[in-house]
């Protein structure tokens, strides 16, 4: 069997330094050497998304990735979106959108979003699609995604950035989910 | 039942909280099937064949188990011989023999991709290594790939025991129909009614036509994985993604043949299913790995095994013929329909008849329906399952009809809608349903009413039926000390349905929805619950919810009496509080009384089991599509504009979980429609066992899908519930089929509607109008 070689990188903030085959993609680094569970293996051929991450800034599909390239690397995963207890714009629209529904490709969803919004902070509908269409959902017709994200580029184009709704507002969600909703049914 | 007809001032259903597990959903946290660790855990890998239909002569595992890394290897030798028992399984029937054969082939590999051996070793790399190293040697038999093959006289046998029955003597050994020979037809379904040569004497237009539909996969995000604990004292738990975790409990033992008592299963979140996970794969031969290695063993399947060996649905052969007055009566139907069960019985060929044409009064009909054994992977239910495919053929000729008719196709299906009354096609009336309302809604709605131009552009529509599911289900509601509460249920929730749970209690007890927890139990801390399938969940669990939720409230008024040193009947509540009919003492809120329940007995804790009915005695689901599409004549690509889907729902519990369920289904349809199918060669090798060629719709591929709620109420449930989860599946295909007529004047007979079938289809028609024209001159 081949040595494993050390790694050094930066994931989720944090300076990493890990043991890893060079077989070993950068999914399964993350998923079975650091338990970063977050991301999902779908299809191990880059097709469905569920894995995606940002390495210095582009998303990318950590199963087409080995471990070893990650060295030196900057690396945001799913678990490092939200800013401690409060949760990234991305993941309160898709909570208020219900744009969930099993949410195995939530995280590659997210992470894609994120990037898109990182790079074009006033998507059209059509780049939204564009930029996901590399994440497969099953159970959504991605109606209520691609309304998420038009939202939550509105509050980042109104310079919200991220939301204060760390935990789930109490007594107000349905109130506040509702009139969401009809603002999301203006965008289309 | 404490109330027997739905009321409308609810405080919490209706509304659209935010679900209970969301924020674990979307920060990484929630954790999937192949998310489990256990220390020691080793990694197992399956053998699969290579061949679609071989005789294993031999399998030698000597060189894989001297592999450094592998702990054991499984082969059906280590599989107890399992008789056949029949079992129902949500909407569909087990025979656990077969179920034993699927899971681990023993003698002959019935498809490409069956599972020969299974490897644990210390990773997955190693266990994959070890399964190259196993050796087996086969005799290669001919495959036969299509019911329209398999069903020919001289056909190659898969089952040497099959014998084809009529579906109400499957069980009844010696009662074949026709010869005692060998058959790839194992069951055979009729229904009757009229007089079929006199409804077509009636008819002034009568349409005749055979289609096919192409076998199509769930395609949940999610592989199947199973992580087993064969424990010293016998005792086996299995964690994994399942719909139904007492399902898993069941079948692993009967083809384990251990006692179910001696299996907890714990099922963990689910990344999908639409059917695909209401059996069993691995979960077995994790189980028998660990055995045999003594540690906990996890399986995950890649997804070229998921596409090869996991339940696609039936691809299927149908024939169809239908008249109808030029008024637009139906005046007789006769449908022909042949449902591919992949490698063992059990295709959903009987639910196939049973729906197709259900929204229809159709007075003459005859609808005769076969499951047929071929060299591919063994069905399992797919949302709605038989019903898409049934609808595809007669929803199409409809179509065709109310155009001869010159009637609009919606009209057409208005003055042939079934109602409160109507004999279904397989004999039981129906109660109170909403297809007609849903008609009405595409009828009324913007989309329908709007102009569509432009070249090569059309707009169909279509309508479907399917059942609701009954079935069993367990739910206990507990009243904490704070006045908070948890709803536990063994429902997995597959898309949102905890927080449907946490609103019926909250209803009920009138607290804030945030107030209550919904948690899904394994099978040992719940009573038994069937499937997430069936579209029960809302519906079945739901009103156990319910009746759980109302067995708490009894017990509170009971205590709120004893501190009043009251009767329980001079207890009233209401508003959220309780109060003694009578005297002036001042009420209390649950809250206030769940502070003061160690003092008037302890805990209280509502409990409900009920059987909520057989599959669609409990409630039917109707659902009309429209459709826009924009065909380009050049390439056969189609584009879907836009697309609207009204379905009853009975009650939207929580309207956004609803619309999803809906827009999810249309997207599915989308796909079987268009861009999905399995390739097989001539050899039967699957050639697209990935999703870059199983082409799923990606939200570049779609519009926003409006959802249209129709509530009309059904009178077996207490919130008058329908599920929602499956019907809106069955319309689209036939919706885009006759919107692409409405576009270019191409009627297609054949899923799906992919470039290469559709550029075909209308160089054809070209080519025969060329033709026509020389031979005029």
């Amino acid at each position: 069997m081949v040595k494993k070689v050390i790694v050094e990188a930066t994931i989720n903030g944090d300076p990493v330094e890990l043991l890893c085959e060079p077989r070993q993609s950068l999914l399964e680094v993350l998923r079975d050497e650091l338990e970063l569970t977050g991301s999902k293996e779908g299809c191990l051929t880059g097709d469905c998304g569920a894995c995606t991450v940002i390495v210095d800034s582009r998303p990318v599909c950590s199963c087409l990735m080995l471990g070893v390239e990650a060295a030196g690397k900057n690396i945001t995963t799913v678990e490092g979106l939200a800013t401690g207890a409060t949760l990234h714009v991305l993941q309160q629209k898709f909570l208020e959108h219900a744009s969930l529904q099993c949410g195995i490709c939530t995280p590659g969803f997210l992470m894609s979003a994120k990037s898109l919004l990182d790079h074009n902070p006033t998507p059209t509908e059509a780049d939204i699609r564009y930029a996901l269409a590399g994440n497969l959902c099953r159970c959504t017709g991605y109606d209520k995604i691609v309304k998420a994200v038009i939202d939550a580029a509105k509050h980042v184009a109104d310079g919200v950035g991220t939301t204060h709704h760390g935990k789930v507002p109490r007594k107000s969600a349905s109130e506040a989910t509702r009139d969401m909703l009809g603002k999301g049914e203006e965008v289309k | 039942m404490s109330e027997s007809s739905p009321h409308e001032n609810f405080k919490v259903i209706g509304t659209r909280p935010i679900r209970p597990d969301g924020v674990d959903k979307v920060t990484g946290r929630a954790l999937y099937g192949a998310d489990y660790a256990l220390p020691g855990m080793l990694h197992g890998c399956v053998l699969r064949s290579p061949y679609a239909h071989a005789r294993i002569k031999s399998i030698n595992i000597a060189k894989a188990l001297k592999h450094p890394g592998v702990k054991a290897i499984v082969t059906a030798e280590d599989f107890p011989v399992v008789k056949g028992v029949m079992a129902q399984v949500g909407e569909l029937i087990v025979n656990t023999h077969y179920l034993s054969l699927n899971i681990m082939a023993r003698e002959k590999v019935l498809y490409d991709g069956h599972a020969i051996a299974a490897v644990a070793a210390t990773s997955r790399h190693i266990a994959q290594e070890a399964v190259e190293l196993i050796e087996v040697e086969y005799e290669v038999l001919e495959p036969v790939m299509t019911a329209e093959d398999a069903m020919k006289p001289g056909a190659p046998i898969l089952l040497e025991e099959v014998r084809t029955k009529l579906m109400e003597h499957r069980t009844d050994p010696g009662s074949q129909e026709g010869p005692d020979r060998p058959s790839n037809v194992p069951g055979h379904i009729r229904f009757e009614r009229g007089d079929l040569v006199a409804g077509f004497r009636g008819a002034d237009f009568i349409v005749e036509r055979e289609f096919s539909t192409a076998t199509v996969h769930q395609g949940y995000i999610e592989p199947q994985n199973a992580l087993a604990l064969w424990s010293a004292d016998g005792h086996v738990t299995i964690y994994c993604s399942t719909q139904g975790s007492f399902n898993v409990r069941t079948l692993t033992a009967s083809v384990l043949c251990i006692p179910e008592g001696s299996i907890r299963v714990v099922p963990a979140e689910i990344g999908g299913g639409f059917g695909g996970k209401t059996t069993v794969y691995l979960e077995p031969v994790a189980a028998l790995l660990s055995k045999k290695s003594g540690r906990p063993v996890k399986m995950v399947m890649t997804r070229a095994e998921v596409l090869r060996a996991t339940g696609p649905t039936s691809g299927t052969k149908m024939k169809v013929k239908m008249g109808a007055t030029r008024d637009g009566k139906i005046t007789a139907a006769e449908v022909w329909l042949a449902y591919e069960a992949g490698a063992f019985p059990g295709s959903p060929f009987a639910p196939g008849a049973m729906c197709t044409l259900g929204p229809y009064v159709v007075e003459n009909l005859r609808i005769d329906s076969f499951d047929v054994v071929v060299n591919r992977p063994k069905v399992a239910a797919y949302r709605a399952p038989g019903s898409p495919a049934s609808a595809f053929a007669c929803e199409t000729v409809i179509d065709e009809l109310a155009e001869k008719c010159g009637i609009d196709p919606l009209e057409f299906r208005l003055r042939n809608g079934a109602h409160e009354g109507t004999p279904q096609p397989a004999g039981p009336a129906f109660k109170k349903i909403g297809f007609v309302e849903t008609v009405e809604a595409i009828r009324d709605s913007e989309h329908y009413r709007s102009k569509i131009d432009g070249p090569n552009r059309g707009r169909g529509v279509a309508s479907g039926f399917w059942f609701n599911g009954g079935l069993q289900s367990s739910a206990t509601v507990n009243i904490h000390t704070d006045g908070t509460v948890s709803v536990v249920t063994g429902s997995v929730d597959i898309g949102g349905t905890r927080a449907v749970q946490a609103m019926i209690a909250a209803e009920v007890l009138g607290v804030a929805v945030e107030d209550v927890r919904a948690l899904v139990a394994d099978t040992d801390s719940t009573g038994h619950t069937d499937v997430t399938g069936g579209s029960r969940i809302a519906l079945a669990t739901g009103m156990a919810v319910y009746e759980a939720a109302h067995d708490a409230l009894t017990q509170l008024k009971t205590r709120a009496a004893k501190l009043w040193e009251k009767k329980p009947h001079e207890v009233a509540f209401s508003d959220g509080a309780f109060t003694a009919i009578g005297n002036g003492v001042p009420p209390l809120t649950l809250k206030q009384l769940a502070t003061r329940l160690a003092r008037t007995g302890g805990p209280v804790t509502g409990r409900a089991t009920l059987n909520a009915g057989a599959v669609g005695a409990v409630g039917n689901a109707f659902a009309t599509v429209c459709v826009d599409v924009e065909v380009d004549p050049d390439t056969g690509k189609v584009r879907i504009l836009r697309c609207t889907i009204a379905q009853d729902v009975g009650r939207a519990l929580h309207p956004s979980y609803v619309e999803g369920q809906m827009q999810g289904a249309m997207a599915q349809g989308i796909g079987w429609a268009l861009s999905e199918e399995y390739f097989y060669d001539q050899k039967g090798v699957l050639r697209n066992s990935g999703l870059l060629d199983y082409r799923m719709p990606t939200c570049l591929d779609l519009p926003m899908i409006e959802a249209l709620i129709v509530e009309v109420a059904n009178p077996n449930h207490p919130l008058g519930v329908r599920g929602v989860g499956e019907v809106g599946i069955v319309p689209p295909m036939a919706a885009v089929a006759n919107a692409i007529y409405r576009a270019i004047g191409v009627r297609m007979t054949e899923l799906p509607m992919s470039p290469p079938h559709l550029l075909k289809a209308i160089l054809d028609r070209r080519n025969q109008a060329v033709t026509q024209a020389a031979a005029a001159d």
